[in-house]
């Protein structure tokens, strides 16, 4: 599954570059590199509080690096705000979802189309979404808050695809999920990526991430510990005994 | 005058003070809903409207002993001085969240809203020392029309606030469901982060909400004028505590609530006026607040915050 493309400049969409991230006095990037490739799945593993959902807010606008540079197709972003980042072409899928509750499906996945304008696109994706997910479409009159996870995270996914994101963030996209909606999501989320989107994902689950992922980076305690392709991370011994063999002792408790 | 005449003219009037209160009330919640803030300068914004409304009707030429208006005249004259007065307010309502509020937006605890005290107590103030502590008399363009129900009188300032109030209430539905700001809104005050993270300019809709929700204080502020014939400064207290009741009573932060308890509001007071005394009317009101806060806290509608999920 890796792709043997080689690498340039021009193949990277997302890139940190010494990212120091801070919240006041507590230091949790650490001189953090990723290099993300247009095209890819990209899987970043790690433990608890170990950085993941701080590169994410990294990547939005959240939480801004006090050191090091972002930067998205080339140019820094490491300044813009939150709107202006998903404007380029960048939407999360949140952790834990994150639908509007008391809005109706369609109102969520317009919401994921909050900074474009109305029109024949706009049905295009809205389209795409519906083909993707036909029980979003059959939701669609429904609040969000009355859904189950697993049909909240299809619209979680449909509202950051009405971005028409070039780079989709996902935060833990099978946390929550029954093991049978968690198969139908990573296989949706290798679809859309065949579709030409970029994906980067953190994920506790790490068998699941690696089965998809062209590449990964595991972060420990805020420092990119490894890096290689999906394949070469199955077989790392450390990887297999941290991550790998702790979800298979999970799965047998 | 038979009761059922006594109880039609007590739900006229009812209704008319109701929706008055509703609009103050849908101020505090649209506010409340989006910053988890009860905005008490929201009182005072309201008094201020009945001022703006004051001067644009002077302004109008219409006085006390003046020729009723009639016609387009009259139609003219009441939109100019509704628009002039409720774009004044909603400009105070964005002037006072962006010097006093938005400093504080990351400051936890009751600072935020204690400076909304403050604000209210420097409006009350100014307008002390601009127009003196009088009542000042609220001349009104409309002509003396009214209409026998039965026993129970029906005025055209009762007719005029029911269909100044239905539109505006109305538009502000329209705007809060089918508008892309309005759904940023809803959104924002459902799950802030999560609004941000669509792209949603969240101090944009910040603003929107107080400039919608000082303008519909200032239309109320003029049909305090209309309906009482008076004004003073010290009309954004009572009023303004009977409007934030309301509030409570829907549910604060649900914008149906606030006009449903509006309009209650409105009829518990011409109500307990009748049966009671004008001067339990506020009596009345706040131990229904409190029967209401300790049976069914979150208000009749629901919804004391945002559910964050």
């Amino acid at each position: 599954m890796p792709r043997e493309t080689p690498s340039t400049e021009a193949d990277l969409l997302l890139e940190f570059k010494s990212v120091n991230t801070y919240y006041g006095d507590l230091h949790v990037l650490k001189d953090v590199n990723y290099a993300i490739r247009r095209g890819e799945i990209v899987s970043l593993l790690g433990g608890n509080a170990c950085g993941k959902s701080t590169t994410m807010k990294t990547i939005m606008g959240v939480v801004r690096p006090t050191r090091g540079t972002v930067l998205f197709d080339g140019e820094p972003i490491e300044r813009l705000s939150t709107s202006a980042r998903v404007r380029r072409g960048i939407a999360p899928v949140l952790e834990a979802r994150r639908l509007f509750p008391r809005m109706t499906v369609f109102e969520n996945l317009e919401m994921g189309a909050y900074t474009r304008k109305r029109g024949s696109e706009f049905n295009e994706d809205l389209e795409r979404v519906y083909s993707l997910f036909p029980r979003v479409k059959e939701r669609r009159n429904q609040l969000g808050g009355t859904l189950s996870g697993g049909e909240q995270q299809m619209v979680a996914i449909g509202r950051a695809l009405m971005a028409r994101p070039r780079l989709i963030c996902m935060d833990e996209p099978s946390m929550g999920l029954s093991p049978l909606f968690v198969e139908q999501v990573f296989d949706i989320i290798q679809e859309i990526n065949r579709q030409g989107t970029t994906i980067f994902m953190v994920e506790q689950n790490a068998a699941m991430a690696l089965s998809i992922a062209h590449r990964a980076y595991v972060l420990q305690t805020g420092v990119v510990v490894l890096s290689g392709t999906a394949a070469e991370l199955k077989e790392n011994p450390s990887i297999r005994e941290a991550y790998l063999g702790e979800l298979q002792v999970n799965a047998a408790a | 005058m038979t009761t059922a005449d006594v109880y039609l003219q007590q739900v006229i009037n009812g209704t008319s003070l109701g929706a008055m209160y509703a609009l103050l009330a849908l101020g505090f919640t649209l506010v409340y809903g989006i910053l988890e803030l009860i905005n008490f300068s929201h009182f005072n914004v309201f008094m201020v409207g009945s001022f703006v409304g004051l001067g644009m009707l002077e302004l109008f030429g219409v006085e006390p002993n003046a020729a009723a208006l009639t016609g387009f005249a009259l139609i003219g004259v009441l939109v100019a001085t509704f628009a002039v007065t409720m774009l004044a307010s909603g400009l105070l309502g964005v002037v006072i969240e962006r010097v006093a509020l938005r400093p504080l937006r990351n400051v936890k605890g009751p600072a935020a809203m204690i400076t909304t005290i403050g604000v209210s107590y420097i409006l009350f103030n100014l307008v002390l020392l601009g127009v003196g502590a009088d009542a000042k008399n609220f001349p009104s363009p409309l002509p003396s029309i009214s209409f026998a129900i039965g026993g129970a009188v029906l005025r055209l300032r009762e007719i005029l606030i029911w269909i100044a109030s239905l539109l505006l209430m109305g538009g502000l539905t329209y705007f809060v469901q089918f508008t892309k700001m309005g759904k940023a809104m809803r959104a924002t005050a459902q799950d802030p982060d999560a609004a941000r993270m669509m792209g949603v300019e969240v101090d944009r809709v910040i603003i929107m909400a107080f400039f919608l929700g000082s303008a519909l204080a200032g239309a109320g502020g003029l049909m305090f004028g209309l309906y009482y014939n008076l004004t003073s400064y010290v009309i954004g207290f009572t009023t303004g505590l009977r409007a934030f009741t309301a509030a409570v009573l829907g549910g604060i932060g649900n914008v149906p609530g606030a006009m449903v308890g509006g309009v209650l509001i409105g009829l518990i007071e011409a109500f307990g006026s009748y049966w009671i005394s004008a001067a339990w009317a506020d009596v009345i009101i706040f131990s229904i607040l409190v029967l209401v806060l300790v049976f069914k806290p979150a208000g009749l509608f629901g919804r004391l915050a945002p559910n964050k999920s």
